[in-house]
């Protein structure tokens, strides 16, 4: 047996469960999650996979949520560990799907499980995986906004800012109200845009008051909407998210920054 | 409902609030003193979080044994020498009120302030009758001079700044001489302070809400922090308690630990300066207090809510700390809530009180970002309740048409991961050649909602899939 298949055969298998908006979007935060997880022993697997549900959950159409959930439990069966680089879609599987299903005694307690074994990528990497630093440099000024769902259904706060403060050179500054939404809310950022485009304005000045030169968080969906508010108003503010800075792989360019002409 | 709503155009109140300086500039004050009062005075006592478990367990128990709550404190009341009334609609409850003060030839009544009276629209039910209704809380006092609802259900002049209320004291308040200052907020206070001192003596009936209503004394309790319960309910020759029937609290050893929760999450005091017990009439020996004692139970749709998905909004304590906590609250203020509750819990309760067709707005301007869950002194979950308003409004097609068409679109591909994949490559791709340049895009079809105030980045034009397949699940 090969050093590397030994340490496979020990390493527990994680389903990663990259997210709809990292999957169309930005596929780079996925690889940086998929280095992460490696980097601390896992064996990473990716199984076919559209969403959460979570559209169809916050629009209250729970027949359509029901199908999905079913679809990605089932899709991830074969998995130790499914972790997603979101707190948001992390909450959804880890709290919201047992929720569906409690009154089915069939499904319930397969929610449950499923449950059980998923997580956010950060707190995975530092809580379960017991990952006390990162190799990674990133010699910049960062301010990190707190994302809702991962910060108050799943408790993601410490452990970003403990791995972030391993990073060579990263100097790390909080803003205000750095525990407070952006505005993004999903489909609410479309629906009431004129509001989300209010609360996305004053986090942008909180941001910006930061004296920061990158903004850092958990969850796609809040960087893109910060990052649009940001370069909307003219701000020059790198935006990434933190598997990005972890893994150190920041060549690509930022979440709305033009296309690295010099690369 | 006796006051009209306007929460289906909550879209139009909420642009206005959004375009109102001095409204923005009074809002602020709310987003930081609140907050940062409400988390000192949890942090000075230790077991605020096992109280507040307390408190929510407590608040179920009551919920779940109301009826004989509600029998035992109606005897206690009686026993006491009071009267108790029950109402089931607004209309019922104005009634009664309205009767009680026609018998008794009132001309002028004060009160203290009460949501349940916004709620049944007592103050409009009184002057169709004749009588003469002063609110005595100084911010309730504030927005009845401006004919205005209240913004908030513990501060209801919090939309206001200052000089806004020094222009309509000068407006109203003609007989005092024009040249004197009311630039400091203490002499707004001292002049509201002068002028509602002749109604209070010049007051029939005195009414006044609960806080609480104590079971085993059949005691109504309320909490101030300017005194005015207390003379609106004891100088009057008559008083008269209008609550809704969930503020039953079984014993007096369990309002203190309702109390230890309530200030401390509505304004960070570890009490309020006021808190008044009142049981029954004046005794023969007793030294002051009213010669009648009535309390007036308003149903208005909440015995419909108990034993439904929405039971648990009815442990709310109304101490304000969910609203105090809410980004879209923040942005937008009480009023564009369009009815007499605002922020989450309004968000929740109103359409159970007055229909999720004509509030189905309110739980759906949420970012469900949880933080007046987190902040609720009885744990009730309003993200989720909000929720569970969004099924129903699906349920019975009230969502929008376009909303339904979108969400079926998209749940066809979500359902179908091969298909999806491909539809997606091919999206991504387009999308990420239209905007490579800028890496943003200032505008897109289909997505008016979000380009209209913030840029939509661009993507990097390949599915994250397809590329691990492609490198066969290599990292780099």
């Amino acid at each position: 047996m090969t050093e590397t298949s030994q340490i496979r055969a020990t390493a527990p298998k994680v389903g990663l469960f990259v997210t709809c908006l990292v999957d169309a979007m930005r596929p780079s935060i996925g690889f940086a999650a998929a280095k992460l997880l490696e980097d601390a022993g896992c064996e990473v697997i990716v199984p076919p996979q559209t969403c959460c549900g979570q559209p169809a959950f916050n629009s209250g159409d729970r027949a359509t949520t029901r199908d999905i959930a079913l679809q990605v439990m089932d899709a991830f069966a074969g998995c130790r560990y499914v972790v997603a680089p979101s707190g948001s879609c992390g909450g959804m599987l880890a709290r919201h799907y047992p929720e569906l299903f409690q009154d089915d005694p069939g499904l319930s307690a397969k929610a449950r499980a499923f449950a059980a074994k998923t997580f956010e990528l950060v707190s995975f990497l530092t809580d379960v995986m017991k990952i006390e630093r990162v190799d990674a440099r990133f010699a910049k000024r960062v301010t990190y906004h707190d994302s809702c769902s991962g910060l108050r259904e799943l408790g993601v706060q410490t452990q970003p800012r403990k791995l972030l403060a391993t990073v060579e050179g990263l100097d790390l500054v909080e803003m205000r109200e750095n525990d407070v939404c952006c505005g993004f809310g999903g489909t609410f950022a479309v629906k009431y845009g004129e509001i989300s485009g209010e609360i996305v304005g004053k986090k942008a000045e909180n941001i910006e008051a930061s004296g920061a030169d990158v903004l850092l968080a958990g969850d796609l969906g809040c960087l893109m909407n910060m990052a649009g508010k940001l370069s909307r108003e003219g701000k020059s503010m790198e935006v990434r998210h933190v598997a990005e800075v972890l893994a150190g792989m920041t060549d690509t360019p930022a979440i709305g920054a033009p296309e690295n002409r010099e690369a | 409902m006796s006051v009209v709503a306007t929460s289906s155009r909550f879209k139009d109140n909420a642009h206005r609030a959004l375009g109102d300086g001095q409204l923005q500039k009074a809002l602020g004050n709310v987003r930081h003193n609140f907050i940062d009062r409400r988390a000192q005075a949890a942090a000075r006592l230790p077991e605020f979080d096992a109280l507040r478990d307390q408190a929510r367990d407590l608040r179920d128990h009551v919920l779940a044994h109301l009826d004989i709550y509600l029998d035992i404190y109606t005897q206690k009341v009686t026993a006491a020498g009071g009267h108790v009334h029950f109402a089931r609609t607004s209309e019922e409850a104005c009634r009664i009120i309205t009767d009680l003060a026609k018998a008794r030839g009132a001309k002028t009544v004060t009160k203290g302030k009460s949501m349940v009276s916004e709620e049944i629209g007592l103050n409009a039910a009184l002057e169709r009758n004749g009588i003469e209704a002063v609110e005595t809380d100084l911010g309730e006092y504030i927005i009845q001079i401006r004919g205005e609802a209240p913004s908030h259900i513990i501060a209801p002049a919090v939309h206001l700044n200052q000089e806004d209320i020094e222009h309509d004291f000068r407006r109203l308040h003609t007989w005092l001489p024009k040249d004197r200052d009311l630039t400091a907020p203490e002499s707004l206070l001292a002049e509201a302070r002068a002028t509602l001192r002749a109604k209070f003596l010049a007051s029939d009936i005195g009414i006044t809400g609960a806080n609480f209503l104590v079971a085993e004394t059949g005691t109504s309790v309320i909490v101030t922090n300017e005194g005015n319960g207390d003379l609106t309910q004891i100088l009057p020759k008559v008083h008269v308690v209008v609550a809704s029937i969930e503020k039953i609290a079984p014993t007096l050893e369990d309002v203190s630990g309702f109390m230890r929760v309530l200030a401390r999450s509505a304004t960070g005091q570890d009490m309020s300066v006021y808190t008044t017990f009142s049981t029954g009439p004046r005794r023969p020996g007793d030294v002051d207090g009213p010669e009648e004692y009535h309390v007036v139970l308003v149903d208005n749709g909440r015995s419909n809510m108990l034993g439904t998905d929405f039971q648990e909004m009815l442990r709310c304590i109304r101490c304000g700390a969910c609203m105090n906590h809410c980004p879209v609250y923040h942005a937008v203020g009480g009023h564009a809530y369009g009815w007499v509750y605002p922020g989450p819990m309004g968000a929740v309760l109103t359409p159970s009180l007055i229909g999720v067709a004509e509030a189905g707005h309110l739980p759906n301007a949420s970012t469900f970002c949880g933080r007046c869950e987190s902040a609720c002194p009885v744990r009730i979950p309003l993200p989720k309740l909000m929720r569970h308003w969004r099924e129903r409004e699906f349920e019975r097609h009230l969502s929008p048409a376009t909303v339904r068409s979108g969400l079926a679109l998209w749940a066809f591909f979500a359902k179908r991961p091969k298909l999806y994949g491909l539809a997606a490559r091919i999206g991504v791709k387009i999308l990420a050649l239209a905007g490579r340049s800028k890496g943003r895009f200032a505008w897109l079809p289909l997505a008016g909602g979000w380009t209209k105030y913030r840029d939509m980045p661009a993507p990097q034009g390949q599915t994250f899939q397809a590329m691990w397949k492609s490198r066969g699940g290599a990292v780099r």
